[in-house]
């Protein structure tokens, strides 16, 4: 099948698309964006996160037909420079696996709740695992952000 | 770039961006997808394997069994015992069995379940315990016991006014690494193949790729992708072998990518233990004796599990004095997983038990658990039990006494107010997170009861008993655009903690010049070694040291003959400058078109091999301490464990990047936490019941609690710059300092990990 997106701004087409394509083999594998993470591919990690018309989503968890017609937005095209040094500044970076969702999902936090207190850090980045940190420097990575 | 100085990761920005080439987003032109046949039993005969009606898939190029290993058929990290592709029997449920490489990954997949393998089941052995009885099925030529070290130290029979036991059981721990096993394998127009790939040794997968392949080592070179993460999961071959021999059959680039439940059977484990304990001790608390029988399941293959038990059996008591000890420790075969190395590699199994009994040994006595440990800390120039006397700073009561005497977080955990204060003012609900249970509302601190615990706990650095312990570093200086720049060429593996600045800062700091790049690894420069055993940042970085110190002798030699004979130069900021600090010559000036390049190998002091009889040897280079500090609350009426609070103290020796040893420290700590409360790889009848990030539990940011940090830099006589290794010491320490806190909240005696709510109940 074939599926036209937009994605960070751009038109993109895939053709021959198998049908159980996930968005996230379709984002990686047919438009090259390798940005977002397959990292368990069961919407576990949060590794794969991007923008579905505006929804954070795991992109591992949506099929690739789904997006048809739709916008996605992922790390590559996000708009999340101060959130990127942040995470750099603040060392919450190690083997990096994670970060590109942690990114998106900071940044979704971010338009929501601009000022969040750790627990509410703590609330909206459960759903991104991260094995290398222990998270200490992620959440002073997104008071750096929120700052 | 400086040591000592907290410095920024060169490859943050490119990872905060996406941009970041890991192993699994590597693509080529006409490049095919491998997918892998494994076996579903954990201990078969095969009977036959029909591959014809894969092959004749659509989409599908090409379907291989063991019967196309052109070389070695076995590979293996100590003993050459895990075959390529299974042949004869399969001997744990996931092996590799057979291999497709299709035009798309779906097709390779659907061509995997086409490859007809018949099988006789057997009658698997699930336990160690079982492997050993005499009648148990030989599962490979030499019988089940792949290592048995014995320690005897002392007086054996020696007779002690204060006794305590304990039988602990840990669970099988999986790494998780993010990144799937993943790579890319090219072959080239020769017979030869370049693989891009995510591991922790180049030089060790490229040995045993040229003995799987029968090619020259030249023929297989191997280019590091981007790692996410490893912890042990990356030191043997997953998928390397198979890429290869894909991409050497069909003459197309192929790349293979696990999903994550076939990661979980994909890499070995930590592997699981029983561990039975008697400490002897005087009424002063003084340790009398240890005798301990440690049993580990290796699994299916040895992997480095003869490194790993020598590990658990010469750290069985932990960091005490302990004149007398009678110490077996076990490794054997089973039909369970493979287990071999993860973070701490030996001394986590063995610190859940003797901290345990140091608890113990204390209520005994009546005595303070801190205190009691204080009183049998090691010193610099104790004995140890395998007879080796740790020279260099020995700091464990120092560290006890930092992490008890650290503040104590706040009790919130009594009764909430169902509102809670939020930020600004703003009222909003109650931090359930702070609960156990959190926001699944089990409680608002009825039936909580606050517990705190410590451990404390040691293990080497680098590689042990007399195997030659190795880094190589290329470091070369010329002038690029008018500036000098340095390039440095190692093979370490970057697996997230660091060491490409690592690299950079020790050049910068021997240069004295800016302009640093660490070239990406591969195996055009000599080894490394492993990324592993917390030695990198200790031999790599004392290979780039000397090579850099090499240039600079050269460098300065240069000023010296052509400018100033007799005065004492160095290089300071990108200049020659005199000995009162006086710019005398520009570098790039004085080096012109000229390159100048150095390799060096550096070899810390040997070590030795345990005596067989009598585990006596000087058989580890350095070793490195920590010490946690626990406070639980615990659900009681659940079973529902939040940690509240981490605190550590751990000689680093010289922190060479602080921000970086911070975080090994935190994320240390976080894998320790998992083993303690939630990680477990469930196996049952010899197959992972729950091979999935949503049934094996990782520590989430909601899980992981603040931890307090003291980082002592005592300074090791030995080392470069005085560092010590720092990776694995979190991981150790961190999970029985949580276990000793539950059993404080709880009264319980808990002598199995991880804690499961049943436990803590029933």
């Amino acid at each position: 099948m074939r599926i036209a997106c937009t994605v960070n701004g751009h038109t993109r087409v895939a053709e021959n698309v198998w049908a159980g394509e996930s968005l996230l083999y379709v984002l990686r594998e047919r438009f090259g964006l390798y940005g977002s993470k397959n990292a368990c591919e069961q919407g576990e990690c949060g590794s794969c996160s991007v923008y579905l018309d505006g929804s954070l989503v795991c992109a591992c968890l949506v099929l690739g037909g789904q997006a048809n017609g739709r916008e996605v937005v992922t790390v590559e095209g996000v708009d999340a420079a101060g959130v990127q040094q942040a995470f750099v500044d603040a060392g919450a970076v190690q083997c990096g696996f994670c970060t590109p969702g942690l990114i998106v999902a900071t940044h979704d936090l971010l338009r929501r709740v601009p000022q969040p207190s750790d627990a509410q850090i703590r609330e909206a980045l459960a759903g991104n695992v991260c094995r290398c940190t222990g998270y200490a420097k992620i959440i002073e990575a997104v008071n750096m952000a929120a700052r | 770039m400086r040591v000592g100085e907290s410095v920024q990761r060169v490859d943050g920005p490119s990872k905060v961006r996406g941009t970041f080439a890991y192993s699994s987003d590597l693509h080529a032109e006409h490049m095919l997808w491998g997918s892998t046949v494994r076996s579903p039993h954990p201990y078969a005969r095969i009977t036959s394997i029909d591959t014809s009606e894969a092959r004749a898939m659509p989409g599908v190029h090409a379907v291989l069994t063991h019967e196309d290993v052109p070389g070695m058929k076995l590979y293996g990290l100590e003993i050459q015992d895990q075959p390529v592709l299974a042949f004869d029997f399969v001997r744990y449920g996931g092996e590799a069995v057979a291999l497709v490489a299709a035009d798309h990954p779906e097709q390779a997949r659907r061509a995997t379940q086409k490859v007809r393998v018949e099988y006789e089941v057997l009658r698997p052995v699930t336990q160690a315990e079982d492997a050993l009885r005499p009648d148990a099925p030989r599962l490979h030529p030499d019988g089940n016991v792949t290592r048995h070290v014995k320690i005897r130290h002392g007086d054996q029979v020696a007779r002690a006014d204060v006794v305590v036991r304990g039988e602990y059981e840990i669970g099988m721990q999986d790494q998780a690494p993010l990144g799937p096993e993943s790579g890319l394998a090219v072959p080239d127009a020769e017979g030869g193949v370049d693989l891009y790939i995510a591991t922790q040794w180049l030089h060790v997968d490229q040995q045993q790729l040229a003995n799987i392949l029968a090619l020259q080592p030249e023929k297989v070179r191997l280019t590091m992708a981007g790692i996410g993460g490893a912890f042990g999961a990356r030191e043997d071959l997953s998928m390397q072998a198979h890429a290869c021999l894909l991409a050497l059959k069909t003459g197309r680039p192929v790349k293979i990518s696990y999903s994550r439940p076939e990661s979980f059977v994909g890499h070995v484990h930590r592997h699981p233990g029983r561990l039975s304990y008697e400490h002897g001790a005087n009424t002063d608390g003084m340790l009398v004796y240890v005798r301990a029988r440690i049993l580990l399941d290796g699994g299916a293959y040895a992997s480095s599990s003869t490194a790993v038990i020598a590990n658990a059996s010469c750290f069985a008591v932990g960091p005490y004095r302990c004149p007398n000890a009678t110490i077996d420790g076990i490794v054997a075969y089973s039909n369970n997983p493979p287990c071999g190395a993860m973070r701490g590699f030996g001394s986590v199994q063995n610190c859940y038990a003797h901290e345990a009994q140091m608890d113990k040994l204390a209520a005994a006595l009546g005595m303070d658990p801190v205190e009691l440990r204080i009183r049998n800390a090691m010193e610099t120039g104790t004995e140890m039990i395998t007879g080796q006397k740790i020279d260099g700073p020995v700091p464990v009561a120092e560290l006890l006494s930092r992490v008890s005497s650290m503040p104590l977080p706040a009790n919130v955990s009594r009764p909430l107010p169902v509102y809670g204060e939020g930020k600004g003012g703003a009222v909003g609900p109650a931090d359930l997170t702070a609960m156990p249970g959190g926001v699944s509302n089990t409680t608002h601190g009825e039936g909580v009861k606050r517990g705190i615990g410590y451990a404390v706990g040691f293990k080497n650095i680098g590689y042990s008993e007399g195997f030659d312990d190795h880094s190589t570093a290329r470091v070369r200086l010329s002038v690029i655009d008018g500036r000098p720049r340095v390039e440095v060429h190692t093979a370490a593996a970057e697996v997230g903690q660091g060491t490409v600045m690592v690299q950079a800062q020790i050049a910068g700091s021997e240069l004295g010049v800016n302009d640093i790049v660490v070239l990406n690894a591969d195996t055009r420069v000599g080894s490394a070694g492993s990324s592993s055993a917390s030695r990198q940042t200790y031999i790599t970085g004392g290979a780039v040291k000397a090579a850099a110190e090499a240039v600079c002798q050269r460098v300065l030699g240069l000023a010296q003959s052509e400018l100033h004979p007799a005065s004492e130069l160095r290089i300071e900021n990108d200049n020659v400058v005199g000995g009162d600090g006086r710019q005398i010559v520009p570098l790039a000036t004085l080096l012109g078109d000229a390159v100048i390049e150095e390799t060096r190998e550096f070899h810390p002091r040997a070590t030795h091999r345990l005596d067989p009889e009598t585990g006596q040897a000087d058989a580890h280079m350095q070793y490195a301490f920590a010490a946690h500090r626990a406070v639980v609350d615990v659900d009681t009426e659940l079973g529902l464990v939040k940690v509240v609070e981490l605190a550590t103290a751990q000689d680093v020796g010289k922190a060479i990047n602080p921000l970086a040893v911070q975080g090994q420290l935190e994320g240390g700590a976080a894998q320790g936490l998992g083993l303690a409360v939630m990680e477990e790889i469930q196996v049952q009848d010899g197959v992972i019941r729950n091979a999935s990030f949503t049934d094996y539990l990782l520590p989430t940011i909601l899980d992981m609690p603040p931890l307090r940090m003291d980082i002592l830099e005592l300074g090791d006589p030995n080392s470069p710059y005085g560092l010590k290794g720092v990776g694995e010491p979190p991981t150790i320490s961190s999970g029985p300092a949580i276990v000793a806190a539950i059993r404080a909240a709880t009264g319980r005696d808990i002598r199995r990990v991880p804690v499961r709510p049943h436990d803590l109940t029933l």
